[in-house]
């Protein structure tokens, strides 16, 4: 199948909480030092999906687009060392503060001008604004079917059997493509890239696209944003931790026991 | 503001908890100027009658069988007619598997826009304005909306469901739908053996720390005496020591239980954003300065092995 592979690039989602600090002014996130930024958990999941895919079928091509800074070539890079064909980077200052929304556009943009696919594979959301709308909108903007939240995705004939994770369990579906879906962490591990292949990787094409390439410089923009920002802080926690003490294990556990009947909780 | 509608969820004939808590964040919404509560309910006039005993002022049953398959594609249309019959410019749903597809399904149809998981929502300038968590918990956004109708999704047990409500308003039915472009061939539930993790007053979760998918069985034996559940955290889940179904956290469940108790879990942004609603915490860790320990009221530091089977067996004593 010709597949497209949708991957962000996002600050380090495992970033502690003691290093994660906000502009609430300018309402954005102050990098963490030394900690670099890394391919969305969920989307390398996508990447390995679309890989196993089209290795059971025999074939095909899998492309891979990331919307956002230069640095996203590193998201970009990664994929294509797992073993995807080909990159586009959609980048440029006219993308600055993007919302989840217009971010669809311009994915479901870039996929047109590549002349559609016959699957577009997703992460189940970005580990940065946690929001899961992006799938859905990109099939939206181009007409198909989405199936969201993927643990498992086969191919049979034209259609795709995907098995997907709901609140109390599993579900089976049936879809034909051209179809969007998104990967979630049930999925399981993505292969890890070898030297060889990201060396291979390295002489893989990237092309770069700008607004103006897409046809919507007109719909990006603060103006154009559905989702306004109001404000963005860090939310206090405050200690207030009795800790147990004891001589021994078992004097600790009797104690935390007591103080536990004390305040009715057992 | 010209009201609010509600999709609200039924399992098995009856009312999902989230519908009541949909109804309260609609009901403090309207009482901050946002107009009358709509809520719609896939199912017959009875069902919707009880929508109107949980608070809302209008109740629409949409009675189309395509809804039965919970799919957005077959539920756009319904919300779209009820959307045209109640006139409301807000629209809530629960962050349940119906509502991640849905609300952005309908933002994207609608050409408006939809908040995520929201813990707070509120009226602000005569506007819907919604709080979420983002940067897996680390950081508050506040999000409003350019266009009408605003969306939402509500994260379970944010909110609570209005008590003694009982309104007098009517039910409605339509029978609009779509038809599912996707065909869902199986459902199967996750066992559940015992009490719903979503509704136990006590929580007992193991994390990575354990060490073993042993530990897990520990923990189920302080947590049955304390006729709670057991979670654990992504970490345990992805070793594979415990079902994804117990996961608690931004990917997993959301409890908020009288009593929570942390074995061998850092306390990570993402786990918090299932958890930190909780009333009591209390943390079992090796280390003081766990994110986990910090948040707690009661903390042990030391190894859970010598801790856990000891704390059994001095509740077994106070009976
Ligand atoms: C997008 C995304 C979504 C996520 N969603 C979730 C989610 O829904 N739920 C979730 O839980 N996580 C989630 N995570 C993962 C999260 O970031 C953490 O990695 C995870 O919660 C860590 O699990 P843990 O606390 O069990 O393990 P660790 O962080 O490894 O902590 C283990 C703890 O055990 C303690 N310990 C070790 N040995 C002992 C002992 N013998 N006795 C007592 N204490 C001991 C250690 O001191 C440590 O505090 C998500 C991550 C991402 C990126
Ligand atoms: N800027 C982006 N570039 C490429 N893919 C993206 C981008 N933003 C979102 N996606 C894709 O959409 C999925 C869900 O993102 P979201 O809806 O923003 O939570 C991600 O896992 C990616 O696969």
């Amino acid at each position: 199948m010709n597949i497209i592979v949708c991957v962000k690039q996002i600050p380090d989602p495992e970033t502690p909480a003691a290093s994660f600090k906000v502009d609430e002014a300018a309402k954005k996130v102050i990098p963490a030092q030394g900690i670099a930024p890394v391919v969305n958990p969920y989307d390398p999941q996508a990447t390995e999906a679309a890989l196993r895919l089209n290795e059971a079928d025999g074939g095909g091509k899998v492309t891979v687009i990331s919307l956002g800074p230069d640095t996203a070539r590193d998201a970009i890079k990664h994929a294509l060392a797992m073993g995807a064909d080909e990159g586009i980077l959609i980048t440029g200052p006219e993308f600055d503060g993007i919302d989840n929304f217009q971010t669809a556009k311009a994915l479901g943009a870039a996929i047109q001008k590549l002349g559609g696919a016959d699957l577009v594979l997703m992460g189940r959301a970005a580990a940065d604004w946690d929001m899961g709308v992006v799938p859905t909108g990109v099939a939206s903007i181009l007409g198909v079917p989405v199936v969201t939240l993927a643990k498992a995705i086969e191919k049979t004939g034209g259609a795709l059997k995907v098995e997907r994770v709901l609140d109390d369990g599993f579900q089976s579906v049936e879809v034909n493509t051209p179809a969007v879906v998104s990967i979630s962490n049930e999925f399981g591990e993505p292969r890890y890239p070898q030297l060889r292949q990201i060396m291979l990787a390295a002489k893989k094409t990237v092309q770069v696209w700008g607004a103006g390439d897409l046809g919507i410089a007109d719909q990006l923009g603060a103006g154009n944003r559905d989702l306004t920002l109001e404000a963005l802080y860090v939310p206090k926690v405050e200690s207030n931790v009795e800790i147990i003490e004891g001589d021994s294990p078992e004097e600790k556990a009797r104690n935390l026991a007591q103080k536990l009947r004390a305040a009715k909780l057992i | 503001m010209a009201g609010i509608l509600v999709i609200a969820e039924a399992a098995d004939g009856a009312l999902a908890p989230i519908s009541g808590e949909l109804i309260g964040a609609a009901r403090k919404l309207s009482a901050e100027g946002a107009g009358s509560v709509t809520a719609l309910v896939a199912g017959d006039a009875a069902l919707a009658q009880g929508l109107i005993a949980a608070g809302a002022d209008n109740a629409i049953a949409a009675t189309s069988a395509n809804l039965a398959t919970g799919t957005a594609d077959a539920y756009v249309p319904a919300v779209e007619a009820a959307l045209a019959q109640s006139g409301a410019d807000v629209i809530l749903l629960g962050q349940t598997s119906l509502g991640r597809d849905l609300g952005p399904a309908l933002a994207f149809k609608l050409g408006t826009a939809v908040a995520m998981d929201c813990v707070e929502l509120k009226v602000d300038g005569g506007k819907l304005r919604a709080t979420r968590s983002a940067y897996g918990g680390n950081a508050r956004a506040e999000v409003g909306f350019k266009n009408s109708p605003a969306i939402a999704t509500v994260k379970a047990k944010s909110f609570d469901a209005p008590e003694g409500a009982a309104g007098s308003g009517s039910v409605s039915s339509i029978d609009a739908a779509g038809e599912p472009r996707v065909k869902v061939t199986g459902t199967s539930r996750a066992e559940s053996t015992g009490i719903r993790i979503e509704d136990a007053p006590v929580v007992v979760a193991g994390g990575r720390g354990l060490g073993d998918e042993g530990g897990f069985r520990m923990l189920e034996e302080l947590s049955g005496l304390l006729k709670g559940a057991t979670g654990a955290s992504r970490a345990a889940c992805d070793l594979g020591w415990y079902p994804p179904s117990q996961q608690v956290g931004l990917t997993g469940k959301t409890v908020s239980p009288n009593l929570y108790i942390a074995v061998a879990i850092s306390g990570a942004s993402q786990h918090m954003a299932g958890m930190a609603g909780s009333k009591n915490i209390v943390a079992i860790n090796k280390d003081a300065d766990a994110n986990m320990v910090k948040v707690s009221k009661f903390a042990i530091v030391d190894d859970y092995k010598k801790i856990v089977p000891a704390l059994i067996e001095e509740i077994k004593k106070l009976g």
